[in-house]
């Protein structure tokens, strides 16, 4: 229970449906103050305060779990090399692989629970061939990508009791069974990043490490103060002195940590037709052959059309129109309809 | 227990006595302010002032010496900084404050703020492995440099692992140098003989809800020759050491308690003690390499807290399934934002940080029975074995 609206309804529904249900907030910074204070988080003082108040609303038992030096391992520290790496990711679905549905969950198994059950907006449905995975109701609050990540067997102990609601539905019941939280502000952006600046969180603990930026023939065209600092795709913010030859705006092609370059091009030379990836998650039963689907490599992103195939431990996504903005460290998630077939960490694009 | 759960938590506060509830319901329902002249004055003041006479006779002390507080943590808070600031304006050289280590955060807390805030010196005396002041290391820090000492702060009786202070000779080797003790004998009243004047203590806490009396309630025993600067300031009761309007209800409450903890005290500890005796008996069996804390001899403990650390167990894992069967204990030690930390009494014991964070107190009183003994016996070998399945949190490198 993150002292969110969503995870105190979520444990009043799991309550209701006559579970024996023990509230959980995990305590994810040594020093709760460090992260975001207000109310946005999912990590201060005032957050645990307020999941307790929704435990002791709905007559349940309530426990900090001190989970802050594995998700600095985990999340935390994996987020940092990343980026150092010259790569995009994605923290919240690492937290769910790493901390949600396998640190948390094998120690609630452990104490005899079966299953976690969170505030996601995902839906599970049960068939008889196995447990699938599905897109929320609510097209705005669905979360079924941070939760691609997650293996049959950790689905297997998940329960997401919001899927079939639309937040404001949430929002209204929240306030009828008389939690506090009802109103709560929904928390956004990263919850170990206190002010939002990635970027000054970043230079925080890499350092500046200045470099050159260049464009496609190697040319220096500007300098930046860490190529940490930049995505694939981005445009604002590079700071280049002189406009590009042809007068058009130029975008992040490549982050390359070796030689600490940034280089920048023009839109067309950032379309990408096919995709490598690592880190292969399946949903449900390994898929043989070619997979038509629909692919989503960004937490609120459009799905594409796609094949994919596996290729030994990694997969080859091929879009069926070329993509802008894809880069490597972030996640794509594979769709069959509504269902999750499964997921990848890009690698390379080409 | 009405509630149908078993309690083990004495130590972090005990059922109110029905003849308690009755005292403080009817002064409740009684008018007056004990400081006011007129008839419902008078009528509140004598209930505060019998209660005093209760207290004090209870506690061997001068009615004088009663300091009604709203509990202990106020009364520690009084007594060390009220000491503290009192000893400093006479001789600023004043400033050194010598804490025993496995103080109550309401005695360890408030020093850490005259060091940070009055200039205080804040010296942490060390215990044994016991939990036990080791009473030379006393005698140095004060044979060092005596007039530079402000006061001297050892609990009575510790409320994570029951150890008794050695009060005697801590007052003994503070006296010869003039130095003031104060001892937090919020544990301790009611469960060991204390006498206040025999002790020659210049300030003791004693808190009501420990004994069977009101949340709230408590009082600072305080020396009629003791200096001591108010903290909280306003209509100069109590003293003029502590204004507040007199809480008559939960006064004449708390003196209740006191009196039928006092009294009953002998027969009352040596049938805990017996309860204490199976609890840990049957633990040890049903988890043969649990390692229990403290003194083993009774006559260096509080006769109704058992500490007990089992290896490999979280200590909140066992604590939540132990809820979870209707059995509440405690892991003992305080929590940040709810988040368990290694006890700093148990550290400064020299215990294993991890073996700290196993670690459960069982602390039995006046409504404990020998049903309740049983309930933990035949539940807590299961629990440590899925608690021990499940491991530790958050451990460095795991």
């Amino acid at each position: 229970m993150s002292g969110g609206v969503d995870s105190a309804v979520a444990a009043a529904r799991c309550v209701d449906a006559g579970h024996d249900v023990t509230g959980v907030h995990l305590a994810l910074s040594s020093n709760p103050q460090s992260f975001r204070s207000g109310a946005r988080g999912c990590c201060t003082l005032e957050d645990s305060r307020d999941a307790r108040r929704a435990a002791d609303v709905l007559g349940i038992p309530f426990y900090v779990w001190d989970l802050a030096e594995r998700f600095r391992a985990d999340v935390v520290d994996d987020f940092v090399s990343e980026y150092a790496a010259g790569r995009t990711p994605n923290p919240c679905l690492r937290c769910n692989e790493k901390i949600k549905f396998a640190a948390v969950l094998d120690r609630a198994r452990a104490l005899g629970f079966d299953a976690v059950c969170t505030g996601h907006y995902a839906r599970i449905v049960d068939r008889q061939d196995g447990r699938e995975l599905h897109r929320a109701v609510d097209p705005a609050k669905d979360q079924s990508y941070v939760l691609g990540v997650l293996t049959a067997e950790q689905l297997a102990g998940a329960m997401f009791p919001l899927g079939g609601s639309l937040k404001s539905d949430v929002r209204t019941e929240a306030a009828e069974r008389g939690l506090a939280v009802a109103a709560k502000p929904d928390s956004h952006d990263i919850c170990f990043i206190a002010d939002g600046d990635t970027g000054g969180f970043l230079r925080d603990r890499l350092g500046a490490a200045p470099g050159d930026i260049v464009d496609e023939n190697g040319a220096v065209v500007g300098a930046h103060d860490g190529a940490y600092a930049y995505t694939v795709g981005q445009r604002r913010g590079l700071r280049i002195g002189r406009p590009a030859a042809d007068g058009k705006p130029r975008y992040v092609l490549d982050i390359s940590p070796v030689d600490n370059r940034v280089t920048v091009g023009p839109a067309e030379a950032l379309d990408v037709n096919e995709v490598q990836g690592t880190h292969v998650r399946w949903s449900g039963p390994v898929p043989e052959g070619v997979i038509e689907c629909e692919a989503q490599y960004r937490a609120h992103g459009t799905p594409v059309p796609a094949a994919a195939r596996r290729d030994g431990a990694s997969l080859a996504v091929r879009f069926a129109d070329a993509q802008r903005g894809v880069a490597p460290g972030q996640s794509i998630v594979l769709y069959d309809g509504t269902r999750v077939i499964g997921s990848a960490t890009i690698d390379r694009t080409s | 227990m009405s509630s149908g759960r078993v309690y083990l938590d004495h130590a972090a506060t005990t059922p109110v006595l029905s003849e308690v509830i009755d005292v403080v319901a009817a002064r409740m329902r009684a008018l007056g302010n004990p400081s006011s002249l007129h008839g419902s004055g008078r009528a509140a003041r004598k209930a505060v002032e019998e209660a005093r006479e209760t207290v004090a006779e209870a506690v061997g002390a001068a009615p004088g010496e009663v300091v009604f507080t709203s509990g202990g943590t106020e009364a520690d808070n009084l007594a060390v900084k009220g000491l503290y600031w009192a000893r400093r304006a006479a001789d600023p050289r004043r400033r050194r404050v010598l804490v025993s280590a496995v103080e109550h955060h309401a005695v360890t807390d408030t020093a850490e703020w005259l060091g940070k805030s009055e200039g205080a010196q804040v010296e942490w005396l060390p215990v044994d492995r016991e939990g036990r002041l080791v009473v030379d290391e006393l005698r140095s820090a004060l044979a060092g440099d005596p007039d530079s000492v402000a006061l001297v702060s050892v609990m009575w009786a510790n409320n994570e692992v029951g150890t008794l202070q050695p009060i005697a000779e801590v007052v003994a080797a503070a006296d010869r140098y003039g130095v003031p003790v104060h001892s937090d004998a919020v544990q301790a009243v009611g469960s060991v003989p204390v006498d206040f004047s025999a002790s020659r203590l210049t300030a003791m806490t004693v808190s009501g809800h420990k004994l069977g009396g009101p949340v709230g309630s408590g009082a600072l025993l305080v020396r009629r020759d003791a200096d001591l600067v108010p903290v909280q300031h306003g209509g100069g009761q109590e003293r003029e050491i502590r204004s507040g309007t007199l809480d008559a209800p939960s006064i004449a409450g708390f003196a209740t308690a006191v009196e039928a903890a006092v009294a009953s005290r002998a027969v009352r500890a040596s049938r805990i003690g017996e309860l204490r005796e199976a609890l840990i008996g049957g633990v040890l069996e049903a988890v043969p390499d649990a390692v229990v804390n403290g003194p083993a001899d009774p006559r260096r403990r509080l006769p109704g807290i058992a500490h007990v650390s089992f290896p490999g167990c979280e200590g909140d894992a066992m604590m939540m399934l132990l809820d979870g069967q209707g059995i509440d204990c405690s892991t003992g030690a305080a929590c940040a934002a709810g988040v368990p930390e290694p006890s700093h009494v148990l550290l400064a014991m020299d215990a294993d940080p991890l073996l700290a964070r196993s670690s459960l107190r069982f602390s039995l009183g006046h409504s404990s029975t020998r049903a309740d003994v049983d309930s933990l016996v035949a539940a807590i070998g299961p629990v440590v074995e899925r608690a021990r399945a499940a491991g530790y949190l958050n451990v460095k490198g795991s």
